[in-house]
């Protein structure tokens, strides 16, 4: 798996009711309506920012709160082809894993907004092309590369008929 | 080597001797959805082929998120939902039965050493019976509803040691907001939590549940309690099952273990937009507040609303204040109703509003307008939360709450308790 596209910043704690509000994730499964409203409380116009394949860049804890499978599929649906942050709320890491979005943590302090990324995921790892710097990401644990591999758990069930981690 | 009580709990459930950061493939007890969640598990349990619910008796699903609709889109998911339940015989609380952490536990099917998922991050509320329960999901919740196995990574273990006794007016909540401020909202992530020490014990199992029902704001996977005589006297109260209590070893392996003194705490507030900004009400006595809520799945029950009424017993809320009340569930509104304590909580000026999640959603039931302050027994406080990001939300005790209400500032309570 191999994205390039810009890094779009955040902070810490960036909670999965800051990624799709409570208000509207109740009301529907439609995923592409409710990706207009990604990021909303935090930055009204962000779904406009983003280019196809563009990168969430955050700090610590991202996606901490609920456990709302909407929030990275909110992600996946307004584009974003990957989440990286210094750290992971697990609910979150679960569920993106699961629904297929790539999560990756790394340090965060060496991107700054606006930066163009490779992101590397076969190879294990992340080049900010703006600075130059080549960033190590820490591996995802070998179950879950399988889930990820398989196309998300849905797609392992399907496949397997149940969890086959052999 | 000995075990902790989350290892001993994974090592039943998968016929094997589980240490932290073990993969584990376990066999689940219960499996419980919200309306929040289950429409996207229907959705994964279609599109992994799935027919049959592995056991329908182990799965409940819970109307409570937006109980009744508050509109058209949500009443399609509920039927959703309903359709899917009585088609493959899952048991559902529909509106008005309470909060699904609230009915899981009143079920008896949930005690010690059970393995319980929930589609819902507070799942681990049910630590406080000294089950391991934890938040998932949807997907995974579909996966367990066709194979009644999930997978964990057996997590390190936080010991949690509170010495002595909680001072008057310093109540559980006050504890738990105390001990999130000092762990931080990331400080336990991937960690299972055992909360111990004489003022666990000296807790009441309401006031247990408000405690592990927090743990996940700690960043936790869990947040446990040993048995005792108070829980199992709580569950015999709805069951007749037997459950044999799960001790940690005396020579288990812990990561990390914290000691407090909680003899000299006072009553707190988390301030908003994170549950970890925590201060001494006094810090912040002079705010000026516009709604109060009591109730939720962290602080909605009996004992709760017997001590809010305890408070408002012949006062009034301030006129400025709306009060909103939602019991945890429709037995405790019974129970509240014949005790006496609704009276005297309607009598002040309350606002009752269905047995379920209330306005902490943000869907319904009291959506604060730009600019307004709400102090709440829920256990978040993000941005947004209520439903309007231009809110200030800050968490606190029943107690605090309703001496709160009466006096239109966040008021310590112990200024009512003299």
């Amino acid at each position: 798996m191999f994205f390039e596209g810009n890094a779009h910043k955040f902070g810490n704690d960036i909670n999965t009711d800051y990624i799709i509000s409570g208000k509207y994730k109740f009301k529907t499964l439609n995923m592409v309506e409710l990706a207009s409203h990604v990021m909303e409380d935090l930055d009204p116009d962000f779904s406009n920012k983003v280019t196809p394949g563009d990168f969430i860049v955050a700090g610590t804890n991202f996606g901490c709160g609920s456990s709302r499978e909407q929030a990275p599929l909110v992600v996946k649906y307004a584009k974003i082809s990957a989440v990286l942050a210094k750290s992971f709320a697990r609910i979150f890491y679960r569920n993106a894993i699961n629904t297929g979005l790539p999560v990756v943590e790394c340090d965060t302090d060496l991107i700054g907004e606006g930066d163009v990324l490779e992101v590397d995921l076969s190879h294990g790892f992340v080049k900010n092309k703006s600075s130059g710097v080549s960033i190590s990401i820490k591996p995802l644990p070998g179950v879950m590369i399988k889930i990820l591999n398989d196309g998300g758990l849905s797609a392992h069930f399907k496949k397997y008929g149940g969890f086959n981690f052999e | 080597m000995g075990q902790t009580i989350i290892e001993k709990i994974l090592s039943s459930h998968s016929n094997s001797q589980v240490y932290a950061n073990d993969l584990v493939v376990a066999e689940v007890d219960y499996i419980m959805g919200q309306d929040g969640t289950s429409p996207l598990t229907i959705k994964a349990f279609q599109e992994m082929g799935g027919e049959k619910i592995f056991d329908p008796a182990k799965v409940i699903f819970v109307i409570d998120h937006n109980a009744p609709s508050p509109n058209e889109g949500v009443s399609e998911l509920h039927k959703l939902m309903r359709d899917f339940a009585r088609q493959k015989g899952i048991y559902t609380c529909d509106v008005g039965e309470g909060v699904c952490h609230q009915l899981v536990p009143e079920t008896g099917a949930v005690g010690p050493g059970s393995l319980v998922i929930g589609a819902d991050s507070h799942t681990c509320t049910y630590g406080a019976l000294n089950a391991f329960s934890t938040g998932v999901g949807s997907t995974d919740l579909a996966a367990a509803l066709i194979s009644g196995r999930m997978w964990f990574k057996a997590p390190d273990t936080l010991k949690i040691i509170c010495h002595g006794e909680l001072p008057p007016g310093v109540y559980s909540k006050d504890l738990v907001l105390f001990l999130t401020g000092q762990i931080t909202a990331d400080g336990a992530t991937y960690l299972s939590v055992e909360y111990t020490g004489q003022a666990i014990s000296a807790l009441s199992q309401d006031a247990r549940f408000t405690i592990s029902n927090m743990a996940v704001e700690m960043g936790a996977k869990a947040g446990l309690m040993a048995a005792d005589e108070k829980t199992f006297s709580w569950l015999e109260s709805f069951t007749n099952k037997k459950y044999q209590p799960v001790e940690p070893d005396p020579d288990a392996r812990y990561f990390r273990i914290e000691e407090y003194d909680v003899s000299k705490l006072e009553p707190y507030v988390a301030k908003p937009h994170t549950v970890d900004n925590v201060c001494p009400v006094g810090e912040v006595s002079d705010t000026v507040i516009h709604q109060v809520v009591i109730g939720t799945c962290t602080n909605g029950r009996l004992e709760d609303l017997r001590i809010a009424a305890g408070i408002l017993k012949g006062r009034k809320c301030n006129k400025d204040v709306r009060l909103i009340i939602a019991p945890a569930s429709r037995k405790i509104m019974l129970d509240a109703i014949k005790e006496g304590i609704a009276e005297t909580l309607i009598e002040s000026g309350a606002a009752f509003v269905t047995p379920g999640c209330g306005p902490c959603v943000g869907t319904h039931n009291g959506v604060p307008s730009d600019g307004e302050v709400v102090i709440s027994t829920a256990n978040r406080n993000f941005k947004g939360r209520m439903g309007n990001s231009k809110a200030f939300i800050y968490l606190g005790s029943p107690a605090t709450a309703a001496a709160s209400a009466i006096t239109g500032r966040i008021t310590d309570p112990r200024e009512f308790l003299k």
